[in-house]
C-alpha cells in the first residue's frame, strides 16, 4: 500500500470540472485509488465521494493505491492535483 | 371560442405552434419489498445506471461548451460508485432497484445540498439524474424534451438544466411552464437565448397535446382553441418581429440618424464572442463578480490583469465599462459580506462593502489600470450602489489615484438619481441600473415573488428618475448610459432614448431587436413617447401609451 500527500492547486479546489477530470483519471488507473482529507477517505473514482470531501485550494489530501505500479499511478494523479485547472479565472459563468 | 391562460411573459416575443408536453415526472416508487431478489435488483440498477450514463454522454457529445461539461459531470454521477454502493445497500435491505435509486439519489442530493455553494446547486442535478435512472428501470421515456421534426410549443412543469442545455431552437418555438417565476432557470435561459416564453402558467399542463396555441410573452398570455384568423394574425406579428431583428448589423441609431450606441452587458469572458457577433459597439457593463465567485479570498492582482486584458483586447477602440465588485444582497461573497443582515438589499453592499474592506477595491483598480495600459480599448470604471455625492467623490479620487482615467458611478438608488447633478460633477459618467433602481423606488424586493408585480421599470416613477439623471447629464455634458433589463425591452429602449440616454447596454441576444425597433422612431417621436410614458398613471398605462404611438412598420 503506497501513500502520497499533495497540496491541491486548483483555484476552486476539487469542485466542478477539475473534480470530474480527476475522477475520470482515477477511474482509468486500473486499480482502486482512495482519496483522503482530514481523516475521511473516499473512492477517488467516485465524483460524489470526491466532492463530498469539500477540498479547497491549498488543502492537503492523501492518495492511496495498492499494487506494483502504485508509484506510476500516484505520480500521474499527484501531478494532476498539483496543477491549477482553473488557471483562467473568469472562464466560468455564474450559475 | 378561444381560451386564455396567463402567466409571466419573458421578453416581448410571440409564437404559434402545436403543443408538445414534457413527459410527466415519475411517480414515487413503492416501498414494498422486492419480489425479484437482491441480485436481480442490483443487476437492474447497474444496467439502468450505465444506460443513463451512456445517454448523458451522448448528449454531452452533441452539446457545446459549458453545457457539455455539465452533462459529462452528470454522466459520472449517474454511474458513481458511491451512489451504486448506497443503492446496493438499500437493495440488500429489501428495497426494489426503483425505490433504492429514489432514496439513494435523495440522500446524495441532501449530502450535496448540505455542502452549500456550487455543490449545493448540483443537488438539483442529482434529482434529475435519479429520475432518468428510474425512467430506464420503469421502461418509460426519460423526462426529457420530446423529439420532433416540426416546430412546436414546449409545455412543461418546469425545465431542468439538462433539458434546457439541449433545446433545439430550430424546432422549439416557445416555452410554456406551469411553474417558475421571472428569475427561474427557464426564464433566465429564455432571456439569454431569446426564446419566447411564458412561465408560471397555472393550468398549462392541462392543454391537450397537439392543440395549436398562441404564446404572447408581451401580455403573458397563452391562447388555445384559436381559429385560422387568429393563427394568421399571430404568425404575421411573429414574422414582423423576426424582420425587425434582421436589420443589418450596424451602429445603433434612430430613424433620423441620431446615434445611440448599443453595448453589451457581460457576466463573464465567455460572452465576448456572442457580443461581438451581435454587433455590440463596446461593453456597457462588465460584472466582475464571476472572478470572485466560489472564492474564499479575492483573486490576485495578476490573475485579474489577465482576465481584464482578455476583455479589453476583444474591443479595441471601443468603450468598455467595468463595474467594480458588487457584493452583497443577491450576490453574497463569503469573505466580504455579512449574511446575518435582516435587509441585505439595504445593507452593507456594493461600494459600501468595498470602502469598509479596503484591499479588494485597491487590488481591482490596480489590476484594471495595469490592463488598460497595454490595451486599445477605452476603459471606464464604475462603482455600484452609490447613494451620496461624497461616495461619488471618494470613489473618483481613489480610482484616479490608482491610474483609472474615466471613473463613473452607477445610479441605482433614488437618492443618487435625485441629486444626479451633484454626483455627475464629481465623475466622468453615470450608468443607470434599472433593476435595482426599480427595486428601491418601488420598495419591493426584486427576489421576492409575492411583490414581483412592482418590479416593472415602465413605472412612471422610475422613468421620472431616469429622466432626472439624463437631464443632469445633458446640462453637465456627461454621458448617461442605461445598463439594466430595461434597455433590452425594445419599446422601453425607445422611451429611454427619448429621455436622453446616451448609450443602451443589454445582454447580447437583445441587441438585434432593440436595433430594429430604434430604427422605426425619430428622436422627436421618441421624445413624444417618453413624455407619454412619464404622464401615464402606472406601468401598464405607460406601455399602452407608447404602443399607441408606435409608427407603422
Amino acid at each position: 500500500m503506497t501513500h502520497r500527500t499533495i497540496e491541491v492547486a486548483s483555484t476552486h479546489g476539487l469542485h466542478a470540472r477539475p473534480a470530474a477530470l480527476f475522477v475520470q483519471a482515477a477511474a482509468k488507473a486500473g486499480r482502486p485509488v482512495r482519496l483522503a482529507k482530514g481523516g475521511r477517505e473516499v473512492d477517488a473514482a467516485s465524483i460524489l465521494g470526491v466532492v463530498s470531501l469539500g477540498v479547497s485550494r491549498g488543502d492537503e489530501v492523501t492518495l492511496t493505491v495498492d499494487g506494483g505500479d502504485a508509484d506510476r499511478i500516484l505520480d500521474e494523479l499527484a501531478a494532476f492535483l498539483r496543477t491549477d485547472h482553473d488557471a483562467a479565472p473568469a472562464a466560468a459563468e455564474p450559475a | 371560442m378561444s381560451s386564455v391562460l396567463t402567466g409571466v411573459g419573458i421578453g416581448r416575443g410571440i409564437a404559434v405552434g402545436p403543443v408538445l408536453r414534457m413527459p410527466s415526472p415519475l411517480p414515487e416508487p413503492s416501498d414494498a419489498p422486492s419480489a425479484r431478489g437482491a441480485d436481480a435488483e442490483k443487476a437492474r440498477a447497474a444496467d439502468a445506471m450505465a444506460a443513463t450514463a451512456t445517454d448523458l454522454r451522448q448528449r454531452a457529445g452533441r452539446a457545446a461548451g459549458s453545457a457539455a461539461d455539465v452533462l459529462e459531470a452528470q454522466a459520472l454521477m449517474a454511474e458513481d460508485p458511491t451512489l451504486k454502493a448506497d443503492v446496493d445497500g438499500r437493495i440488500d435491505g429489501g428495497a426494489t432497484a426503483d425505490r433504492a435509486v429514489f432514496d439513494g439519489g435523495a440522500a446524495m442530493a441532501e449530502m450535496l445540498a448540505g455542502l452549500g455553494g456550487y455543490l449545493g446547486e448540483r443537488a438539483a442535478d442529482l434529482h434529475d439524474i435519479s429520475s432518468r435512472i428510474r425512467a430506464h428501470l420503469a421502461g418509460v421515456p426519460a423526462p426529457a424534451v420530446p423529439d420532433s421534426d416540426v416546430p412546436f410549443v414546449l409545455v412543461a412543469r418546469d425545465l431542468a438544466p439538462a433539458d434546457t442545455a439541449l433545446l433545439d431552437l430550430s424546432v422549439v418555438r416557445a416555452l410554456v411552464c406551469e411553474e417558475g417565476g421571472p428569475t427561474s432557470h427557464t426564464a433566465i435561459l429564455a432571456r439569454e437565448k431569446g426564446i419566447v416564453a411564458v412561465v408560471g402558467v397555472r393550468g398549462a399542463l392541462g392543454i391537450v397535446e397537439g392543440t395549436s396555441v398562441v404564446v404572447d410573452a408581451a401580455s403573458g398570455e397563452v391562447e388555445s382553441d384559436i381559429d385560422e384568423a387568429r393563427t394568421a394574425a399571430a404568425e404575421r406579428e411573429a414574422s414582423e418581429r423576426a424582420a425587425r431583428t434582421q436589420a443589418p448589423i450596424a451602429p445603433g441609431r434612430l430613424a433620423d440618424g441620431t446615434a445611440l450606441p448599443l453595448l453589451a452587458n457581460l457576466g463573464s469572458l465567455d460572452g465576448i464572442a456572442a457580443a461581438v457577433e451581435a454587433g455590440a459597439e463596446g461593453v456597457g457593463l462588465f460584472r466582475t463578480e464571476v472572478l470572485f465567485l466560489d472564492a474564499t479570498e479575492a483573486p490576485t492582482v495578476d490573475a485579474q490583469v489577465t482576465a481584464y486584458r482578455t476583455l479589453l483586447d476583444a474591443f479595441p477602440g471601443r468603450k468598455v465599462v467595468v463595474r467594480v465588485l458588487d457584493a452583497g444582497a443577491d450576490k453574497p461573497l463569503s469573505f466580504l459580506t455579512d449574511s446575518t443582515e435582516e435587509n441585505p438589499a439595504l445593507g452593507l453592499r456594493g461600494l459600501r462593502v468595498l470602502r469598509a474592506q479596503g484591499t479588494v477595491l485597491e487590488d481591482q483598480l490596480t489590476a484594471l489600470a495595469r490592463a488598460a495600459d497595454t490595451a486599445e480599448a477605452d476603459l471606464q470604471v464604475m462603482a455600484p450602489m452609490v447613494a451620496t455625492t461624497e461616495e461619488a467623490r471618494w470613489f473618483a479620487a481613489r480610482a484616479r489615484e490608482l491610474g483609472i482615467r474615466t471613473p463613473g458611478v452607477m445610479i441605482e438608488v433614488p437618492s443618487a438619481a435625485l441629486v444626479a447633478d451633484r454626483l455627475l460633477a464629481e465623475v466622468e459618467f453615470a450608468s443607470i441600473g434599472t433593476n435595482d433602481l426599480t427595486q428601491y423606488t418601488m420598495a419591493a424586493d426584486r427576489l421576492l415573488g409575492s411583490v414581483a408585480s412592482y418590479q416593472d421599470p415602465w413605472h412612471p416613477a422610475v422613468l421620472r428618475l431616469v429622466g432626472e439623471v439624463c437631464a443632469a447629464g445633458q446640462r453637465l455634458g456627461r454621458p448617461v448610459g442605461i445598463c439594466g433589463e430595461a434597455a433590452a425591452d425594445p419599446e422601453l429602449a425607445v422611451v429611454l432614448a427619448g429621455l436622453g440616454a446616451t448609450t443602451l447596454s443589454m445582454s447580447p441576444p437583445a441587441i438585434a431587436e432593440v436595433r430594429g425597433e430604434l430604427l422605426r422612431w425619430t428622436l422627436e417621436d421618441a421624445r413624444t413617447a417618453a413624455r407619454a410614458a412619464l404622464d401615464a398613471e402606472d406601468a401598464d398605462a405607460a406601455r399602452a401609451a407608447v404602443r399607441a404611438l408606435t409608427p407603422d412598420p
